[in-house]
């Protein structure tokens, strides 16, 4: 074998194990879960093989689970734009700060370390019956007894907020550092105020991060399924919940497994009208 | 003025992200009975009823171990791709990185569903195995993002003089890559172990009955109601999770001077 044909083979053999794993662990499952979605559940033993739309027609048309689609949709909207109007200023404030900036870019990484369970049932410290905030005002009179401030969509909300908010500054951040500062001094100089720089120039060039930290927190709040257990209350099940209750409750597999394409459809499209305007590299480089 | 005024709404944002944070640390320490507020004083209490918790100590073993083999097979993997990656033209290569995180793409219920489907389906059900590649498919795109960014500022030329002067392939390898590499290679596997310790969604899917980890554990406790034994957990985790790594890089940062580096 000639020098170059090793050459050309030696990448493919570094990539196999990894690509197999992928493939294997990751690829095949998702197509099987595919047809399982269309097999019927036995009442006892193993499911139906075949073709059966009945999984599909009530995953489809039944309004229990639109709604509560709709509704994981809408928390996860609203969990975005907070993220984005709390995360840009502080991203900004980073990338245009001189002395404390590495201090503040490792407390940024800080919460990626600490588990995800802590930071979640944290609220409950604050929040709860005898938690900080009731334990406050009880202290200071404002009122007599504690209040229940858990428990619904508002703390589902909040507790996603607080998991996803450093996705967000990251890749803000990421974009902004990549942004020449003499354009906006530019932009000044030929009178724009700094508002107007900021907003005709900073803004637009910081878009491509603004989008990055938007799609994983999107993505990452849709397919959430502790925080809704953790900080909801009864009515506040998300699509995820949905899917465990079928598979690991109810032992509905076929049920469960068309539940869980459709999340992944729903959020698939965005991936891709993303991918297709922006491309995977900018997710890369904030992930990086 | 502007400018003060982001610098506040950036330390109150900051706030946010960890006050509830010291709230767990600080209540871990509290001498009140109920582990709630007021505060009554201090004490290591709820330390010590921790270690003195079987359910907990095997959970934490469990976690380890899980996280541990995780780290080895997630980091060989992702060293070898990102190698190919970086150091060779690969064709299609936009296609193949996209693959290769796909797993961060793909909602994890979604992917623990898949998994434990199709698994269940070549006779490997609920077991440790499962959970174990569970986690490796899950880390490795993670390991695959840091190992690359941190593989594109090794130079070459190093490699080219060694092979230059007369060594081969696999002396260069040994002798000059896989040193050059090993901060690469340590960061990665830290990475793959931080998050296969912390995930819980992938893993409620996949644990058999009767395992579980550190934060499944916690979640059945929380069930009933939080007690300020798992704030002491969760201050044990953040010290872990979070001080290790920072020695761990003293130490590298350490190494590197003496060595001259």
């Amino acid at each position: 074998m000639s020098i170059e044909q090793r050459e050309a083979r030696q990448p493919w053999i570094l990539l196999t194990p990894a690509l197999t794993a992928i493939v294997l662990l990751l690829i095949v499952p998702l197509m099987f879960i595919i047809v399982y979605s269309f097999w019927l559940k036995s009442a006892a033993g193993a499911d139906t093989p075949g073709f059966f739309l009945d999984n599909w027609q009530e995953a489809l048309t039944d309004p229990f689970y639109r709604d509560i689609l709709l509704n994981t949709l809408k928390i996860a909207a609203v969990t975005t734009v907070a993220c984005a109007l709390l995360g840009y200023p502080a991203a900004y404030f980073i990338a245009r700060s001189k002395g404390n900036r590495l201090v503040l870019l490792v407390l940024l990484m800080l919460p990626f370390w600490i588990s995800y369970i802590i930071r979640t049932m944290s609220w409950i410290n604050i929040l709860g019956v005898s938690g900080a905030l009731n334990s406050a005002m009880i202290w200071i009179g404002v009122i007599d007894e504690p209040i229940q401030m858990l428990y619904n969509e508002t703390t589902v909300i909040l507790g996603l907020v607080h998991f996803l908010l450093p996705f967000m500054v990251l890749n803000i951040f990421v974009s902004l550092e990549g942004i020449d500062t003499n354009l906006e001094d530019a932009a000044n100089s030929l009178g724009a105020t700094r508002w107007q720089g900021f907003l005709q120039v900073t803004l637009p060039l910081s878009l491509p991060g603004l989008a990055a930290g938007g799609l994983l927190c999107f993505v990452l709040a849709a397919g959430t399924y502790i925080t809704p257990v953790i900080l909801g209350g009864p009515r506040d099940a998300m699509f995820a919940n949905l899917v465990y209750e079928a598979i690991i409750r109810q032992l509905n597999w076929p049920l469960g497994s068309a539940l869980s394409l459709m999340l992944l459809v729903v959020l698939g499209v965005l991936v891709l009208i993303y991918n297709r305007y922006l491309g995977m590299a900018q997710l890369a480089k904030g992930l990086g | 003025m502007g400018w003060r005024l982001i610098r506040i709404y950036t330390i109150l944002v900051y706030m946010f992200m960890f006050l509830p944070i010291a709230v767990v640390v600080l209540l871990s320490f509290n001498a009140n009975q109920f582990g709630s507020f007021p505060m009554t004083g201090l004490s290591t209490h709820w330390f010590e009823v921790l270690w003195e918790n079987d359910a907990i100590m095997r959970a934490f073993r469990t976690s380890i171990v899980l996280g541990l083999m995780t780290a080895v097979i997630s980091t060989v993997l992702g060293v070898l791709a990102s190698l190919a990656l970086v150091r060779y033209k690969v064709p299609g290569r936009n296609l193949i990185t996209t693959m290769l995180i796909a797993p961060i793409l793909v909602p994890e219920v979604v992917l623990a569903v898949a998994l434990l489907l199709f698994l269940n389906f070549l006779d490997i059900g609920k077991s440790f195995t499962l959970l174990l590649l569970g986690h490796v498919i899950f880390t490795l795109p993670f390991v695959i993002l840091v190992v690359q960014a941190r593989l594109v500022s090794i130079k070459r030329d190093v490699e080219e003089a060694a092979l230059s002067l007369g060594a081969s392939p696999r002396q260069t390898f040994f002798a000059i890559t896989l040193p050059l590499l090993m901060p690469a290679v340590a960061a990665g596997g830290l990475f793959a172990f931080t998050i296969s310790f912390d995930d819980i969604t992938g893993t409620l899917f996949w644990k058999p009955g009767g395992i579980e980890t550190v934060p499944t554990q916690i979640f059945s406790m929380l069930r009933n109601s939080i007690s300020p034994e798992i704030n002491a957990l969760g201050t044990v985790m953040i010290v872990l999770t979070v001080g290790l790594p920072l020695i761990g890089a003293a130490i590298a940062r350490t190494l590197a001077t003496r060595s001259g580096g």
